[in-house]
């Protein structure tokens, strides 16, 4: 029962990171049509950026992360005037393509400025943990993950919903040509979008070395365990990145626990893959996901 | 079409000809592979060339032809899937690796491993064979799911087989160990000793340059064979606009299903030699996880850079990725900045470089080498009036 509880603490505390992922993911789906495969390079980027300005700029770290997430956002709209804006009207499979070309590049620059070195976010929760009845563990970073996770999705919610630059974006999501009619920047709306995925980058790179661990370039890979958490909610749904990347997390986390007791043929590590199983079931059953939009298509 | 077929072709005299290169008379020297005088001389001396060349190469240069070859095979396969029907796949290594291990565990003979040790004539075949079936097994669900969703679902299926490789370990030899890989014996002839090759002597390179240059020439022309058939056709209206194939007739799920299946089929013979490139040993993690992925966008890096929906821009393609490195190895110490102590070493030099080729072909010439190639052509086609 304590090993049960204190999993699902930890996937739901992982599960917030994917979460937050997707939700950079989605909005750069939605907002430009493109699934953003250098998001991952964005997180680990973001989370150099969180550690550098902790310890070698010397800020307090909850300074660090906003500065850390302008930087990353920074880095998000200038990636799209770059690279993407020329490949607006070319088919999506290119545009996604250019991602990947990004991706290598920025990987490869992170793993230079990262050095050999296994560098920490400089957190204040490291190893500690809240204790319930007795003995039940979880840790406070799995918490932060969590709070930041829903304080992130409120905020991006209500940005949406309520101010004006935000209702552009979902006018440009929804028909780019009306939206260029009714007089929104749609260029800037794309850069806007791939800001917002650099911050949310940002922001899940913060734990990707916190809580007593920390990350290294390759540790960028986790991000792609997003996909399937987006998969599996819908890829243009904020809903659906929020509950997919809970779902995943816990999933995962669960697997840990219980699939080298019970399943050990299964082989070792066998979590990592897990995500994407339940990815390829899901597709299988709701080719769009929980919450996504069934694609209409006319010839 | 019955009209020429019964009375035979009136030919056009040799004179007629003289200056008039695009001068067809019947639909099947209009669509002939070498349609042109041009095409005809410069794919000659080019085999010619590739013929001769590894007497007068060193051994390193031999290596990397033989690891163009290979890779051309793979890069040929990939783009029949994503560039001709449009499918885009990041899963690629996963059936190259499939191959690989299907090879060995046919052809292999470590007494440590799984291994039936038969004869290249039979596992290189299975190493094909193998990743087709499952590919064709796979296609259904693949076929589900369109587009990005689709990039996605091959991703996973990259992962996933990446742990399958990872923990097969009494085929495998599990991560970071590897296994030694199936020896190219074929019909009894061992391509990976030196020896006498069409009673010339030769060193197991070269002998391995010239198997490797044989299967790629006989691959490459089934492929363009394919492209110019009803199937390559199909695939065409698939990839250009899905529903509206589907309304003409072409059966959508079971295009993609050929198209995956013959697709993985080439990936899984490149992955039966991709050992001849590595020493004669195998390691599941080259296929699986991030080395995966690095390897399955190698590929596309290929088929993106040469140029989609052709043939020919998949060898250049994989020429031109397989040549980077040792010409960015080649030019570096002339940049200042470049190296251990500089802004950034060598190879991670190559990483970045080779990121931003694939960003700035599809920005700036999204047909890739090939369509470079055919800017210089059409320039000096219409020469003098060329603008």
């Amino acid at each position: 029962m304590e090993a049960l509880i204190e999993s699902i603490a930890r996937g739901l505390g992982q599960g917030s990171v994917y979460a937050m992922l997707g939700l950079g993911f989605v909005i750069v789906y939605k907002g430009t049509d493109v699934v953003n495969f250098a998001q991952p390079a964005l997180m680990i980027l973001g989370a150099f950026f969180v550690s550098w300005f902790t310890f070698d700029a010397g800020l307090p770290f909850f300074a660090a992360v906003p500065v850390a997430m302008v930087a990353a956002a920074l880095l998000g709209a200038a990636i799209e005037r770059v690279a993407l804006r020329p490949m607006v009207g070319q088919p999506v499979f290119s545009a996604a393509m250019v991602t990947v070309g990004v991706f290598f590049a920025l990987l490869t620059i992170a793993t230079r400025l990262i050095g050999t070195d296994i560098r920490r976010a400089g957190d204040p929760w490291g190893l500690n943990a809240f204790v319930f009845a007795d003995s039940i563990q979880v840790f406070q970073v799995d918490v932060a993950k969590v709070v930041t996770a829903l304080l992130a999705f409120l905020a991006v919610g209500a940005y949406f919903k309520y101010s004006r630059s935000g209702l552009a974006i979902r006018a440009t999501a929804s028909d780019q040509e009306t939206a260029l009619a009714q007089g929104v920047k749609v260029g800037r709306m794309f850069g806007l979008s791939w800001a917002l995925a650099g911050a949310l980058g940002a922001l899940a790179g913060v734990f990707i070395g916190a809580g007593g661990v920390g990350f290294e370039p390759i540790s960028a890979l986790i991000a792609l365990k997003a996909l399937p958490a987006i998969i599996l909610g819908g890829l243009d749904s904020i809903k659906g990145a929020l509950i997919g990347g809970l779902i995943i997390g816990v999933i995962e986390s669960l697997s840990r626990t219980y699939q080298p007791g019970l399943a050990p043929w299964l082989g070792a590590n066998f979590d990592q893959v897990v995500p994407y199983l339940v990815m390829l079931i899901v597709l299988m059953i709701r080719p769009y996901g929980l919450f996504g939009t069934p694609e209409i298509e006319r010839v | 079409m019955s009209a020429t077929a019964t009375e035979p072709n009136p030919k056009v005299s040799a004179k007629l000809r003289r200056g008039r290169p695009e001068l067809y008379t019947d639909y099947a020297a209009d669509m002939a592979m070498l349609n042109t005088p041009g095409k005809r001389l410069w794919t000659g001396l080019l085999i010619l060339g590739l013929l001769i060349a590894p007497f007068y190469l060193d051994r390193s240069w031999t290596s990397l032809f033989i690891t163009v070859f290979v890779f051309a095979i793979g890069a040929i396969g990939l783009n029949l899937v994503s560039g001709y029907a449009g499918q885009v796949s990041l899963g690629h290594a996963f059936f190259i690796g499939l191959g690989a291990f299907t090879g060995t565990y046919f052809g292999g003979t470590d007494p440590n491993f799984l291994g039936l040790g038969l004869d290249m004539a039979i596992w290189l075949p299975m190493a094909g064979i193998i990743p087709a079936i499952v590919g064709w097994a796979v296609a259904p669900l693949a076929s589900r799911v369109r587009g990005l969703y689709l990039a996605i679902v091959t991703l996973g299926l990259l992962f996933v087989g990446g742990h399958f490789f990872n923990e097969f370990r009494s085929l495998t030899g599990g991560p970071n160990l590897g296994r030694t890989a199936a020896p190219p014996v074929l019909f009894g002839v061992d391509f990976s000793a030196a020896g006498p090759l069409l009673g010339i002597e030769m060193t197991a390179r070269q002998r391995t340059y010239f198997l490797t240059l044989v299967l790629l020439i006989v691959a490459a022309v089934i492929a363009r064979n394919l492209t110019r058939s009803k199937v390559g056709r199909a695939f065409a209206a698939v990839r250009d606009r899905d529903i509206a194939a589907e309304v003409m007739g072409v059966p959508l799920a079971r295009t993609k299903q050929t198209a995956f299946a013959i697709s993985s089929f080439y990936a899984g013979i490149c992955g039966g030699l991709i050992s001849l490139t590595s020493g004669g040993r195998l390691d599941p993690i080259n296929f699986a996880g991030a080395e995966g992925l690095f390897l399955s966008v190698t590929f596309l890096a290929m088929v993106l850079i040469g140029g989609p929906a052709t043939i020919s821009g998949s060898l250049m393609g994989a020429v031109f990725v397989v040549f980077l490195p040792r010409f960015v190895e080649a030019f570096a110490h002339y940049v200042p900045l470049i190296g251990a102590t500089g802004l950034v070493t060598v190879p991670q030099l190559e990483n970045i470089l080779f990121g931003v080729f694939i960003v700035a072909f599809l920005i700036l010439e999204p047909r890739g080498l090939f369509g470079l190639w055919l800017r210089v052509r059409n320039y000096w086609k219409a020469y003098p009036f060329s603008y």
